[in-house]
């Protein structure tokens, strides 16, 4: 059986899997239940300076669901922790205490001034905790007072707050990126200038999550009146994906330790962040939707996918895929590939057909000698995946690729040389082959 | 406005499917894929978008559902609770391919409707007034929808039925539990509120009005006349006491004002295969009546009622029995004693006498083996005073026993348009009568406005 415990930064924890800097992690209480379910570590919800900051008292989570109210985004107008640090401090001492094999990062957040990060770091690590993780990227509320964001939007604070902690702190320091940047390098390389031991990211994204069309308030709404708030859940995790990528792939950052966070739901989501770079995969809105149990499905379903694929240990798979990620000039223009439908597993529902009737390539029909059938024309199919992506049964329709012949969209050979857009004729800035 | 049904018909006659929640109705529209061409809508006789309908209902808009669904079938409320979806649009789900369980159209389609009726709002506006004016004979689905496709295009129409409440079949001659708290008369009274329709109640054709006469008075007329007597067994014993017409059966308690005075018979058969015979077998049974038994000459398969519907009332302990082809009601003093039968053999819908006879006792016989076309509306004998027109069957082409019409529903007069059971070619559905009197009021439309 594979082994999933983790090291991180020498962090030890039994799985990858920790939950994020979040409510699931804001007491002794909820954080024990989740050690008993089986976390393998938790970042500790974001401490600040007292006097402790304080909550709306009315609704601060929002939500987009699908028809049958499943959860696919998530918002919040939350704040860092509302308690008072000493008391978050001494939870956090007895539950590393009692909890030793867990791992137990403390998200910190204070003023961008030099003493205030100083006296905070001697604090934390008198608890025993295993790391810190700045947190940089909350985009709502704090940043508005010059913390979280408002200080991650900006990579000569991040490096300068990043050697602070370095330098009074012997704790790894783990920096958390605000995805709300127009480049995710840029901060990343600031916290690696600044000796970050690692990155993790991304946090959640400014948003407004709905709008009540009754009362014209943004949701969630406070006393009628509403705010942006940081979006995350399953729909994130592709932002969050390529931005981890982004970090793995650059030369400058590249090998730099990262803890993926974005919109992990399942096994499959987890295993991707991983295989795009990321050394474990931080969880929140997965377990606020489906309580802390599902941290068995995540253990079990890597644990059979690494089996079933001959991965050891997490280890072996972290950045797996990150060679595969390329810009786009560089993806191979010779490669050809065409839809097939299996007409056994085909419900005849016509979406292939309609959309790409609609909006595409008009390449699949929806009658052949008179019945309901469809079928692609290859004669008109670029490959473009569409019908694949609307196909209400799995595997259905599949992207098969064209090894041999002439294409019969274009009529020419199929030719099984690499040939990208650098040196396309039609490119005025090609390099001469 | 109809009477409100009394507490005792509301009490006792349970809804056959309870209405969706709004959260069954999201969880269930969440399955539809939204087809292409959807195969559900070419299976509706009336053409409704279904997949529209249901994404409506999806995003929060009952009431635009309901507007796509009326659109098309302004008894969409009705036939949301008899239509045999299992043999129409749900039969045509491409869920069936993947998983044999459709999505629930016909529940789907009764939350959206349901939902506009509750909210008292009539979708539908009125054209100004054409000054044509058209007759409609028969209240029942055919004349209804036409009714109201003529009267939306700004003509004045006036309903004769010959029956004191308008409904038709929906009023007197579907189960109770399909259509509880008296839906036939909140639909009427809901489509009604389009204006411009008026209703003459207790106006016999052939008696009180005549062909010729209408013919005279009014621009257009379509007939919706329903098939005016039930088909006979020609056996011996037929005319014996306890020998009813299933459809006779089902109007008297149909308009019963309490269920629980009306006998039900002790041992019922009820003879034939088609959806009459199922609603008056789950309904003798459920007002009572020991034992009921269907009796069918012919293998399960090749009855009309639905499976479904078979299945209904089996679970309602109705025995369902086949190979049995009708030979004699057997009497003493008068009453129905019991009923022989001629053992049939064969498969599916061929089949033979074996020689074999077999009796069922009984103190009913229900006669469910379909209904027949009255070419004579009326028995002017009854009315002396009367001026009889011309019998229908003389004044319009027949297509077999009923009456011809093209695929506007145009008769061989050009002036008479007709649809519903009547009309040949149909399917004896109210779905189906809906699509005659739309289509209908459409040719009668372009007609009288080319004119």
């Amino acid at each position: 059986m594979a082994d999933l415990s983790s090291d991180f930064l020498g962090i030890r924890s039994p799985n990858p899997f920790w939950l994020a800097s979040a409510p699931p992690t804001d007491k002794e209480y909820n954080v024990v239940r989740a050690f008993e379910a089986g976390w393998g570590g938790v970042v500790w919800k974001t401490l600040g300076e007292n006097p402790n900051v304080v909550n709306v008292n009315g609704p601060r989570y929002g939500a987009i669901h699908s028809s049958d109210r499943k959860l696919i985004g998530f918002n919040n107008i939350e704040l860092i922790t509302d308690r008072p640090l000493e008391i978050n401090l001494e939870e956090i001492t007895r539950v590393k205490r009692d909890w030793p094999d867990r791992a137990m990062i403390v998200s910190l957040m204070v003023p961008c001034e030099e003493k205030n990060w100083r006296d905070i770091l001697a604090r934390v690590e008198d608890t025993g905790a295993d790391g810190i993780e700045l947190n940089f990227g909350c985009p709502h509320g704090m940043s508005e007072r010059g913390m979280g964001a408002a200080v991650g939007q900006v990579p000569e604070y991040i490096r300068m707050v990043t050697e602070w902690c370095k330098q009074y702190s012997s704790l790894p320091v783990i920096v958390k990126l605000t995805p709300n940047i127009a480049d995710i390098r840029g901060p990343a390389r600031a916290a690696k200038q600044g000796g970050a031991d690692a990155v993790s990211l991304i946090n959640t994204i400014n948003s407004i999550i709905s709008v009540n069309l009754d009362t014209m308030s943004p949701e969630p709404s406070i006393d009628g009146h509403g705010s942006h708030g940081g979006y995350c859940g399953p729909a994130v995790k592709p932002i969050a994906l390529n931005m981890v990528a982004e970090i793995a792939r650059d030369p400058e950052t590249a090998g730099l330790p990262i803890s993926g966070i974005g919109g992990i739901t399942t096994w499959r989501d987890a295993a991707e962040f991983i295989a795009l770079g990321a050394g474990n995969v931080q969880v929140c809105t997965a377990a606020m939707t489906y309580g802390f149990k599902v941290v068995e499905e995540l253990k079990s379903g890597l644990s059979d996918w690494m089996d079933q694929q001959g991965h050891a240990r997490i280890a072996d798979i972290v950045g797996r895929a990150t060679p595969k990620v390329r810009d786009w000039q560089h993806l191979n223009l010779n490669y050809i590939a065409k839809a097939k439908i299996d007409q056994d597993l085909c419900i005849s529902c016509g979406r292939c057909h309609v959309v790409c009737e609609d909006t595409s390539h008009q390449a699949i029909t929806h009658e052949v000698d008179g019945q309901r059938r469809f079928q692609v024309i290859d004669e008109e199919c670029v490959g473009c995946n569409l019908c694949v992506s609307v196909c209400p049964v799995q595997d259905c329709i599949t992207m098969e690729q064209q090894t041999s012949g002439t294409d019969a969209r274009t009529g020419e050979p199929i030719s099984g040389d690499y040939a990208n857009w650098t040196t396309h004729p039609n490119n005025p800035m090609r390099v001469p082959a | 406005m109809a009477a409100s049904p009394s507490d005792a018909v509301s009490a006792f006659w349970q809804d056959l499917h309870p209405p969706l929640s709004r959260h069954e109705a999201a969880v269930e529209s969440d399955r539809c894929y939204f087809c292409h061409d959807a195969p559900c809508t070419i299976a509706c006789p009336t053409d409704i978008d279904v997949p529209l309908f249901i994404r409506q209902i999806g995003t929060g808009n009952p009431a635009g559902s309901a507007k796509t669904i009326l659109t098309e079938n302004i008894l969409g409320g009705m036939c949301a609770r008899v239509c045999p979806t299992e043999t129409l649009c749900e039969q045509a789900c491409v869920r069936n391919t993947a998983e044999d369980r459709p999505v629930r159209i016909g529940e789907l389609q009764r939350y959206a409707t349901d939902h506009l009726m509750a909210a008292g709002v009539h979708p539908f506006e009125r054209k100004p007034d054409t000054g044509k004016r058209v007759a409609v004979v028969g209240a029942g689905p055919a004349g209804l929808s036409c009714a109201h496709r003529l009267a939306m295009h700004g003509h004045a129409v006036t309903v004769f039925d010959a029956l004191p409440r308008p409904g038709g079949l929906n009023e007197y001659g579907i189960a109770a539990y399909k259509a509880v708290d008296d839906f036939a008369q909140a639909e009427v009274d809901w489509l009604m509120m389009i204006g411009g329709i008026d209703v003459v109640h207790d106006s016999v054709l052939g008696v009180d009005v005549t062909l010729d006469g209408l013919k005279a008075e009014f621009d257009a007329l379509f007939l919706g006349l329903g098939l005016g007597a039930s088909n006979e067994l020609d056996i011996d014993g037929e005319t014996l006491d306890g020998v009813i017409d299933a459809i006779d059966f089902i109007a008297r308690l149909r308009q019963s004002a309490d269920p629980r005075t009306l006998s039900a018979g002790e041992r019922v058969v009820v003879v034939g295969g088609g959806m009459t015979a199922i609603d008056a077998a789950v309904q003798s049974k459920l007002l009572g009546a020991h034992e009921v038994t269907v009796a069918y000459r012919r293998a399960e398969t090749a009855m009309n009622a639905s499976e479904y519907e078979r299945n209904l009332a089996k679970t309602n302990g109705v025995a369902v029995r086949t190979w049995l082809s009708p030979k004699r009601v057997i009497g003493e003093a008068g009453h129905v004693q019991g009923m022989e039968f001629d053992v049939m053999s064969g498969s599916g819908a061929d089949y033979r006498p074996t020689g074999k006879a077999l009796t069922l006792p009984c103190d009913r016989v229900l006669k469910a083996i379909g209904q027949l076309f009255v070419t004579h509306p009326a028995d002017v004998s009854d009315a002396p005073d009367a001026v009889p027109g011309k019998p229908i069957g003389e004044s319009l082409a027949l297509h077999g026993k009923r009456l011809q019409v093209d695929a506007d529903r145009r008769t061989s007069d050009p002036a008479i348009w007709a649809g519903g059971d009547c009309a040949a070619g149909g399917e004896d559905l109210t779905v189906a009568a809906v699509q005659d009197g739309k289509l209908a009021a459409e040719s009668i439309h372009r007609t009288l406005m080319q004119a």
